[in-house]
């Protein structure tokens, strides 16, 4: 079933009240929610079936959108939502795996949800699992973290080809990335694509194209907005 | 003339363990940063999927482990003492701690085995370090025949497990325990010799009326084994300890939290970089850790 923009919605209003336009500008929200509603094999039934897909929010910040979507897909009660940074909350500005039902890695210091993820990759593939994906989420700012770096030339050599990294690009990395991230994936042996970050149809084409034996990098252009720090 | 006695290094105990453990148990999986990874190469070829080399990448090494814990497997990390703990520290705070899962992390190199290269290649705080952290268990075996017990029990488990091997090792093998192990009984006060610092804490102390324990576990410490034989001697305890000077010694406070004692804390330097080569043995008198330095001390501190 799909998840309608006024559930999302209202959903991110039990955590941030009632401004309109915040959900909005989460960065990550299309992606997520495409994600969610049309392509991770997942689901509250799933979630610890060794074959599912993994996805790892590895940018960590800003959760909003990952949480109002587990609500909305019964990962856990929306009730839970208005708890939200309160002591006693499992649910904090950076996520906790321990804690929050359905989310796979606790992060918020970035750079290391894709060498967590590499990890993973070599894991199912270790157990030959070849149906699970594993999808990780980082942000262009994050993508300066060296960690990353190292983990995206192993994935490469190693043809790591269940691994999907989504790269939301709202041009916040300080320094910029001259070129755009796809070619640095790229040089390190992955099939990259960049696509509109607020478009539906262009992300999930992209979220399941078939890999050619490569990891796979989907660098997803959002358009930055004033007070988008979600 | 004395008999020649040819030991074998902790590094190729480790390294025979691990090709054994990897054939037999499809649960554990070696990833390893460039060090070391020549002697899994055929290994590596049997078990591409599970016996990875990452290159000098000692971040992703870490991070990876964590993942590899993720899926249930027996992540074993393993590479240069400063490589393993002190560089990619972060790393085993979040992938490791804060995932809430485990690893092996295997490091060869003790505090200064290799004095040519200097500090670079030296991680005196690596316990020290990982006591930040919590539910590490922290083993130093001091003879090669340690080692092997120490490691399979390590890969039987799920949980986080710091091997520090070294080339410097004490003459006579101490059967694995938990505890710290009684090698002599006295009454002047409790020395605790940590890993291979053994045989020159046993020569240190042949004339002292005095405990001699030993630990090839440091971590847990043995809270209850030292109150044991502090409360039947004199409360003088000395830690001599392979690393850090005084990193078991916040352990030594909470053990004996109600009992009046004095503590003499002995290891590698914490006032100064030591900035020179030579020897393992010019090193150890250079920390005060060698027989000699001991003696005077543990001596001097006992009246």
């Amino acid at each position: 079933m799909q998840t309608t923009e006024e559930t999302l919605q209202g959903f991110f209003g039990r955590m941030l009240g009632d401004n309109k336009h915040l959900w909005a500008a989460a960065s990550t929200m299309d992606t997520i929610w495409v994600l969610y509603d049309r392509v991770l094999n997942v689901s509250p039934e799933t979630i610890d079936d060794p074959d599912r897909d993994r996805f790892y929010l590895s940018k960590g910040h800003g959760p909003m959108a990952y949480y109002a979507m587990l609500a909305a897909k019964g990962f856990f009660d929306p009730a839970m939502l208005d708890t939200w940074l309160q002591l006693g909350s499992p649910l904090g500005m950076h996520p906790d795996h321990t804690l929050v039902p359905g989310v796979e890695i606790s992060s918020g210091s970035l750079g290391h949800g894709i060498p967590l993820a590499v990890g993973t990759a070599i894991g199912l593939r270790a157990e030959g699992r070849r149906k699970p994906r594993v999808v990780v989420l980082i942000g262009d700012g994050e993508f300066d973290e060296g960690s990353n770096h190292e983990a995206i030339s192993i994935a490469g050599r190693l043809g790591l080809d269940r691994l999907t990294v989504v790269a939301i690009d709202n041009s916040s990395a300080s320094l910029g990335w001259p070129g755009g991230m796809a070619k640095r994936f790229e040089m390190e042996g992955w099939q990259a694509s960049t696509v509109d970050g607020n478009d539906h149809a262009e992300l999930y084409e992209a979220l399941t194209r078939e890999s050619d034996g490569r990891p796979q990098a989907v660098v997803a252009k959002v358009r930055p907005k004033e007070g988008s720090a979600v | 003339m004395t008999a020649q006695v040819t030991r074998t290094l902790m590094r190729t105990v480790f390294i025979d363990t691990m090709i054994d453990a990897v054939a037999t148990d499809s649960r554990v999986a070696l990833v390893t940063a460039d060090i070391s990874s020549w002697s899994f190469d055929d290994l590596r070829a049997e078990y591409p999927e599970r016996v990875i080399n990452v290159g000098i990448r000692e971040q992703a090494m870490i991070g990876i482990a964590g993942g590899l814990a993720l899926t249930g497997h027996r992540p074993v990390a393993h590479t240069y003492t400063p490589f393993l703990i002190e560089r990619p520290f972060e790393q085993i705070k979040i992938c490791l701690n804060h995932q809430d899962v485990g690893a092996v992390l295997v490091s060869i190199g003790g505090s200064y085995d290799d004095l040519p290269r200097g500090r670079t290649h030296q991680a005196p705080g690596d316990v020290a370090l990982l006591d930040t952290l919590p539910g590490w268990t922290v083993h130093v075996p001091g003879h090669e025949d340690e080692v092997e017990p120490l490691l399979r029990k390590a890969l039987a488990g799920d949980d986080r497990v710091y091997l520090r091997l070294s080339d410097k090792v004490h003459s006579e093998p101490v059967p694995l325990s938990g505890e710290f192990t009684v090698l002599r009984q006295g009454g002047a006060g409790v020395v605790v010799a940590v890993g291979p610092v053994l045989d020159d804490v046993l020569a240190a102390t042949a004339a002292l009326d005095v405990t001699v324990l030993y630990a090839s576990t440091i971590r847990p410490f043995d809270r209850a084994g030292l109150r044991r034989a502090a409360g039947a001697a004199r409360a003088n305890v000395v830690l001599v300890e392979p690393y850090l000077r005084g990193t078991s010694a916040p352990e030594v406070a909470e053990a004996l939290a109600d009992v009046p004692h004095r503590l003499l804390a002995l290891g590698t330097r914490r006032d100064q970089e030591v900035r020179a080569y030579g020897k393992a043995a010019d090193h150890d008198r250079l920390h005060g850790i060698d027989a000699e330095s001991l003696a005077g001390s543990i001596s001097e501190f006992l009246g």
